[in-house]
C-alpha cells in the first residue's frame, strides 16, 4: 500500500492489480459474515485450506474469504469461480471432494449442489439457483469478490474510480447533479432524495459541516447493512467522501451499532488502509480536497437510529431524539450542518458516480430507482438477504426467491419496515415494491426487514411482541411514547392471555392514534404501525382473542391450553 | 493507599480524547479493559472527559451496554429479534429462567451464569439463536439450551 498522490496514481495501481500474472486457476470463496461464522464458515475455511496444503494445490487453487453474499439458509457455503459453482452446508469432511474433485479438476461434486426441494432436481451453477435467479445485485454483488480485509481487492474491481471521477473531472454541484439525475432515494426508511438533502446541507449557513453514516441498524430482522459493513467498507467509505466532497464536510462520522462487532472492526481496519493510501485525511488522491471519518460505536439503545438521538450520541450525550426542525441539515452535531444517510444508501453512491446516473435510473420505477436489499426471514424457506430491482413484486420475492413458505404451510402476511412497519395480507402478495406503494398499502419500507408469517404465526402476538419492543425501547423523553407503548403492551398482553374485556380494541385504537400524532419522534410516531396495520387487515383475530379466548394459530399459550394446566403463579414476562 | 485511577486510566485511555463527545469510546474501552465500568473510577472518567459525575452516570445507564458491576463467569444472550421471535425465541428464554431460576436480566446467585436478552443479532437464517460468551449458537430448541447450561455446570465443553 502506497500513498496516492494522483488519480493516474490509483489507476496505474489498478491496473498492475489486473495484470499481476497468476498460476491460480480456481478460487474458493469461503463467505464468512457473521451467520456464516455462526454456521461454521471458518471450519469450513480451515479445513479446505489444511486440504489445499496437503494436496500441494497452493499454486493452482487460492482461497478468498469473503463478507456474507446473501443465501444464509445454506451457510456455511462457498463459490467455485470462474465457474460460479455453488456448495451450500458444507461439512469440514466435504473440503477434499470441493479442493480435489472441484478446484483442481473443475468436476462438479452433485451431492453437494443446491437441491430443489419439489423437484430434487439439482443445480450447481450458483446464477441459476432460484434464489440468485431473479435478483440484480449492484450492490451486494461486490461483497463475494472483495476480502474486506484487503483494500486491493476493493480497487481491482474498480473501487474508489467514482471518486477520483468525482474530485477531479466533477464540482461539488456536479456530483449533487449527478446523484439527482439517478433519482437515488434514502434507503434508511423514508425515502427522501438523497440530493435534496446533500443541497440542503451544503447550501445551510454554518461551517464546519460534518456526514453520518447510519449504521446502527436496529429493526429486529434486517442485517444488510451489517452485511455490507461487513462485507465491503471500502464502498461505504467512497460513498461517503463523495458525500462530503459534494456538501463541503470535512469531518464524518460512521455510527455503528455496539452488537455488531465484526462490522466494527471491518469497518475501522478499512478506514487506516483508507488513510494509508491517501483516500482519506489531507489532499485526498493529491487533489485540494480533504476528509477524515471516524467509527463511533452505539451502546445498545434503539432510539440512537433516530437521527437526532444519534447526533446526540456522537455528541457523547443520551440518545435522546429532539424536535424537528431544524433539522440536521440546518442544525446537526454541535449546532453545525450535518448530513445523515444510512449504509445502503452510501454504498449506492460510488455506484451512481462510477456508472453514470442514467445507468443506475434504468432500474426501478418512475419514483424508486436503483436496487433495495431486503433480509428476508422468519417462515420461509431460503432465509437471506435478496437485492431486487425496485418494482419487483411482493409475490416475485416470497415465492420465486425466498421459495415459498415451508411444506404444508400457507402463507399468512409479510411483515415490513420493523417496529415501524406494518403487515401486508397474502391477499395483496402482487403489490409492487416500492416506497410509495408500501406505503398505500399500509407499512413502509423501512431499512428492508421483511418477515414472512404462515398460518403458525398469531398477529396478536406479534403486534404484543412489537409494542414490548418498543416499550423497552423509548427513550422516556416524551409522554405520549413513554406511557403510550406501555399501555399498548398491556391491552395486548391482556388480549394474549384472556384478560381482554370488551372494549379494549377500540381503546387500543384510539391510543395507537394519540401515540401517533403526539409522539416527539419517529419510534413514537410509528409505534402505532404494527397495532393499526394488523387491526386493519385481521380485526377478526383480535376479536376472537378478545370475546372467545381463542387463539386460532395456537400460539398464546393461555389460550390454547384448559385453565387447570395453566401453571400456577406464572411469571409475569411479556 | 488510594487506587489513583487518573494514572491509571491516563495509560489505558492515551490514544482516546478527552472530549464530551469522547464519552461512549472512553466508556466502551473502560469497560473493555475492567469487563465493566468500576463505579470508583467515575470520578476520574468524568474529570478526564471534562463532564459532571451525575452527567456520566446519566449516559452510562443509559445505554444498554455499559455496566456497573463486574460479568459473570458465563453470559447467555438470547436474540430476541422477530424471526427468532415468530421461530420460538420466546420458549428459549422461558427455558433458561426456568433452568437457571433466574428472569432475564438477572444473574445466578453462585455467580455463574448471567441470563441476557438481545434485540437481533442479525443471524435470523439461523434462529432460534443464543450467544454463549462471544460464541454464537445456531437453531436452539428448549431442550438445547437446556443442555448447554448442563453441560457448563458439568465442566463439559458446549457442543
Amino acid at each position: 500500500m502506497t500513498r496516492l498522490q494522483h488519480p493516474g496514481h490509483l489507476e496505474d495501481w489498478r491496473k498492475r492489480l489486473l495484470e499481476e500474472t497468476t498460476s491460480i486457476r480456481r478460487t474458493i470463496v469461503v463467505t464468512a459474515g457473521t451467520c456464516g461464522r455462526a454456521g461454521g464458515a471458518l471450519e469450513i475455511r480451515d479445513a479446505l485450506q489444511a486440504e489445499i496444503d496437503r494436496l500441494g494445490a497452493g499454486d493452482k487453487v487460492e482461497l478468498l474469504v469473503t463478507g456474507c453474499h446473501g443465501f444464509c439458509e445454506m451457510e456455511p457455503s462457498v463459490v467455485v469461480q470462474p465457474e460460479g459453482i455453488f456448495y451450500g452446508r458444507l461439512k469440514p469432511a466435504d473440503a477434499e471432494a470441493v479442493v480435489k474433485q472441484t478446484g483442481l479438476a473443475g468436476k462438479v461434486v452433485e451431492r453437494l449442489t443446491f437441491e430443489i426441494p419439489s423437484t430434487g432436481r439439482r443445480i450447481a451453477r450458483m446464477d441459476q439457483i432460484p434464489f440468485y435467479k431473479k435478483q440484480m445485485r449492484l450492490v451486494s454483488e461486490a461483497n463475494l469478490k472483495v476480502d474486506p480485509e484487503r483494500i486491493e481487492d476493493y480497487i481491482r474491481i474498480g473501487g474508489y474510480r467514482g471518486l477520483a471521477k468525482g474530485l477531479f473531472d466533477m464540482t461539488s454541484e456536479g456530483v449533487i447533479e449527478e446523484v439527482k439525475a439517478s433519482g437515488l432515494r434514502g434507503r434508511g426508511g423514508a425515502g427522501f432524495p438523497t440530493a435534496v438533502k446533500w443541497e440542503l446541507c451544503r447550501k445551510a449557513s454554518g461551517h464546519p459541516k460534518y456526514v453520518v453514516c447510519n449504521a446502527d441498524e436496529g429493526d429486529p430482522g434486517a442485517y444488510m447493512d451489517r452485511s455490507l459493513l461487513e462485507g465491503n467498507p471500502h464502498a461505504v467509505i467512497e460513498g461517503m467522501i463523495l458525500g462530503a466532497y459534494a456538501m463541503g464536510s470535512a469531518e464524518g462520522f460512521i455510527y455503528v451499532r455496539g452488537e455488531y462487532p465484526l462490522a466494527v472492526k471491518n469497518v475501522e481496519r478499512a478506514i487506516s488502509q483508507a488513510r494509508v493510501c491517501g483516500l482519506l485525511g489531507q489532499n485526498i488522491l493529491g487533489s485540494e480536497f480533504h476528509f477524515d471519518l471516524q467509527v463511533v460505536q452505539g451502546a445498545g439503545a434503539f432510539v440512537s437510529g433516530e437521527e437526532t438521538a444519534m447526533m446526540a450520541s456522537i455528541e457523547g450525550r443520551k440518545a435522546f431524539p429532539r424536535q424537528r426542525p431544524p433539522f440536521p441539515s440546518e442544525s446537526g452535531l454541535w449546532g453545525k450542518p450535518t448530513n445523515i444517510n444510512n449504509v445502503e444508501t452510501w454504498a449506492n453512491v460510488p455506484i451512481v458516480l462510477d456508472r453514470g446516473s442514467a445507468r443506475f435510473a434504468s432500474v426501478g420505477t418512475e419514483k424508486s430507482k436503483g436496487t433495495k436489499i431486503f433480509s428476508l426471514v422468519g417462515q420461509i424457506r431460503n432465509t437471506g438477504l435478496v437485492e431486487v430491482p425496485m418494482g419487483i413484486s411482493l409475490r416475485e420475492i416470497i415465492e420465486d426467491i425466498g421459495g415459498g413458505v415451508p411444506e404444508g404451510r400457507t402463507l399468512k402476511a409479510v411483515q415490513t419496515g420493523g417496529p415501524s412497519g406494518g403487515c401486508i395480507p397474502a391477499s395483496a402478495l402482487d403489490l409492487r415494491i416500492d416506497f410509495e406503494s408500501l406505503a398505500k398499502a399500509g407499512s413502509i419500507m423501512g431499512s428492508g426487514g421483511m418477515i414472512v408469517l404462515d398460518d403458525r404465526t398469531c398477529i396478536v402476538d406479534l403486534a404484543r411482541y412489537y409494542l414490548h419492543f418498543l416499550e423497552e425501547e423509548s427513550c422516556g423523553k416524551c409522554v405520549p411514547c413513554r406511557a403510550g407503548t406501555r399501555r399498548m403492551s398491556e391491552l395486548l398482553k391482556r388480549m394474549t392471555s384472556g384478560l381482554a374485556e370488551e372494549g379494549d380494541l377500540a381503546r387500543l385504537e384510539s391510543l395507537a392514534l394519540t401515540v401517533k400524532t403526539a409522539s416527539l419522534c419517529g419510534l413514537g410516531q410509528t409505534a402505532a404501525n404494527p397495532v393499526l396495520s394488523t387491526v386493519a387487515h385481521f380485526r377478526e383475530e383480535y376479536e376472537i382473542h378478545i370475546r372467545e379466548k381463542r387463539c386460532p394459530a395456537g400460539v398464546c399459550r393461555d389460550l390454547v391450553s384448559p385453565p387447570s394446566a395453566r401453571p400456577a403463579g406464572k411469571k409475569e414476562r411479556p | 493507599m488510594e487506587r489513583d485511577w487518573k494514572s491509571e486510566l491516563d495509560e489505558l485511555l492515551k490514544d482516546f480524547g478527552t472530549r464530551q463527545r469522547d464519552t461512549i469510546p472512553v466508556l466502551h474501552e473502560v469497560q473493555r479493559h475492567f469487563d465493566h465500568i468500576p463505579p470508583a473510577a467515575l470520578p476520574a472518567i468524568a474529570r478526564r472527559l471534562r463532564v459532571s459525575e451525575s452527567e456520566l452516570y446519566g449516559v452510562l445507564s443509559f445505554y444498554k451496554a455499559f455496566s456497573l458491576r463486574p460479568k459473570d463467569a458465563h453470559t447467555i444472550s438470547v436474540c430476541m429479534g422477530t424471526a427468532c421471535h415468530v421461530r420460538g425465541g420466546d420458549r428459549i428464554v422461558e427455558e433458561l429462567e426456568k433452568v437457571l431460576g433466574v428472569p432475564a436480566g438477572k444473574s445466578t446467585p453462585d455467580g455463574m451464569f448471567t441470563l441476557e436478552t438481545v434485540n437481533c443479532l442479525g443471524c435470523c437464517a439461523i434462529g432460534p439463536v443464543l450467544v454463549l460468551d462471544g460464541v454464537t449458537h445456531a437453531r436452539i430448541t428448549p431442550a438445547a439450551a437446556r443442555d448447554i447450561v448442563g453441560r457448563i455446570r458439568t465442566g463439559e465443553k458446549p457442543a
